[in-house]
């Protein structure tokens, strides 16, 4: 079952972010990683790239499929999740944890007050699944 | 289209109690994958046992005294050949050489035949052949909706199937089936699939699916048997390089450009798009399916152009990491000239070109 972490913000893009000071980490939801299926392969940017709110800074391969992957807020990357490139199925064992992508530096705090709260994000998903 | 519109197998509700993940696949509501995962799915089939609802898959009937006549007819592969309980891979053609469908033909006798056909052409198929049936003495009858299909694909899958059945498992061979009983219900029995793997596919009355599917599943445990979805179904059948209607071949494609002469018996007398098969094979082709092996690092998926010297030459018809190989790999039309084993090209993967280059196929063949 898909899990919504209370403490995380999200967008309608499945993304999420956790914010610790000046740092958010950013991943993908467990609902995305359910939809994608077994995770192959994701392609990280580089540190030091520079991103606004909704950009695309990677991407995400499964058996079945690929999706893009969108930056919640602006920022600056400053770390990658280097276990990935060996371990991608992290990102469907534990989306929220170890399956994580990025850290960034938030350029600006008050983007996250735009994001979804977790019930909001949870409410999302099930009007999609609905359709 | 909400889930309520869609058609659904006997299974259907057994799949959403083993977890399956269901899409809409041509107007069907399917499994593309169970909790396990499509590459673990796929590596319990290449391993030891797994299990796919193909009931979405259509059965027509040709019966009659020109039975024999009428399959002779519409399809490409010679069904002269075939004994009693014989299973014969084949085209079924327009007079172009293209395919309107590929279907397995089963002999129950000479005046009593059984094919299967892909789930979203069974109308076509079933229109197509009364279409050109009218010269012969023979019945076709569309039965789709009186069967569910199941099939048992793995190592494993004889020793899960024996015990429920009524036969010796043994005594068929490979695409040969029998009539039998399994858990007590009648059932054609065929060592047939679409994984490059052992096994079975069983069709018998939808009614009692769900029992029949928890009974395979009980038999299985100690195989740590796993139900299959569509996703896995994909990548098994194309590390076999079995081809898949609607990517690698359709209504555009000849079946000697899809590298499957040997279905094709221009000697067998005529049948609709002979005249067009061997002008084809006296001229030489133009353009063939071969498989290819991403060189770099990235993943080729349908549709993704294919250039060599800066001209685009060609398309993935369908690319996919494979699970078991643990390469990433598909299927292209390449010009005839491009298709030798060892030929490199680029594919344009969402603007970026990727090394490839032919290899020979199947990419995964089991040992036997």
């Amino acid at each position: 079952m898909a899990e919504y972490p209370e403490e995380l913000h999200f967008t309608k893009d499945h993304e999420w972010i956790r914010v610790e000071g000046e740092v958010g980490t950013v991943g993908i939801t467990g609902f995305a990683s359910e939809q994608l299926g077994d995770v192959v392969h994701v392609q990280l940017p580089r540190v030091g790239e520079k991103f606004a709110a909704h950009d695309t800074f990677g991407e995400v391969e499964s058996v079945k499929t690929f999706s893009e992957l969108y930056t919640p807020v602006s920022g600056e990357i400053i770390e990658v999740n280097e276990q990935l490139a060996d371990a991608p199925e992290l990102v469907n064992t534990s989306p929220y944890g170890d399956g994580w992508m990025a850290k960034m530096k938030l350029s600006d705090a008050s983007e996250i007050d735009k994001l979804l709260t977790s019930k909001e994000y949870e409410d999302f998903v099930e009007s999609q699944k609905e359709e | 289209m909400s889930s309520t519109q869609l058609k659904k197998t006997a299974l259907n509700e057994t799949h959403r109690k083993y977890g399956g993940r269901m899409i809409d696949f041509g107007g069907w509501d399917m499994p593309v994958q169970y909790p396990a995962g499509t590459i673990e799915e796929h590596l319990a089939v290449r391993t030891a046992v797994g299990v796919f609802d193909v009931s979405h898959m259509g059965e027509l009937e040709v019966r009659g005294p020109q039975a024999l006549d009428m399959i002779q007819h519409v399809t490409t592969n010679d069904a002269s050949k075939l004994g009693d309980g014989q299973i014969q891979y084949s085209g079924l053609t327009y007079p172009e050489g293209t395919f309107v469908d590929d279907i397995l033909v089963h002999r129950f006798g000479p005046d009593h035949y059984f094919i299967c056909v892909n789930a979203s052409n069974t109308d076509k198929d079933f229109d197509w052949i009364r279409q050109h049936a009218g010269d012969y003495n023979a019945e076709v009858t569309n039965l789709s909706a009186h069967y569910s299909q199941i099939a048992i694909q793995g190592p494993k899958a004889i020793e899960t199937l024996q015990p429920l059945v009524d036969l010796e498992l043994n005594e068929i061979k490979y695409y040969w089936f029998r009539q039998g009983k399994i858990d007590g219900v009648p059932a054609i029995i065929s060592r047939t699939g679409y994984t490059g793997e052992d096994g079975f596919e069983i069709y018998f009355t939808p009614s009692e699916s769900d029992r029949i599917w928890d009974k395979i599943f009980e038999s299985g445990k100690r195989h740590k048997i796993l139900p299959c979805g569509l996703a896995a179904r994909n990548t098994l059948r194309l590390e076999a390089k079995m081809t898949l209607y609607g990517n690698d071949i359709d209504n555009t494609t000849t079946v000697l450009e899809a590298d499957l002469g040997w279905i094709c018996k221009l000697a067998k007398g005529d049948f609709i798009g002979r005249d067009r098969l061997l002008e084809q094979k006296e001229k030489g082709l133009t353009r063939k399916l071969v498989g290819f092996e991403v060189t770099d690092k990235g993943i080729a998926r349908d549709h993704n152009p294919i250039y060599i010297g800066g001209a685009e030459v060609g398309m993935v018809t369908s690319g996919s990491p494979a699970p078991f190989l643990k390469k990433n790999i598909g299927l292209a039309y390449l010009p005839i000239e491009h298709t030798a084993i060892g030929t490199k090209f680029e594919i344009d993967v969402r603007g970026r070109r990727l090394n490839a280059e032919v290899v020979p196929t199947p990419f995964y063949k089991r040992s036997k």
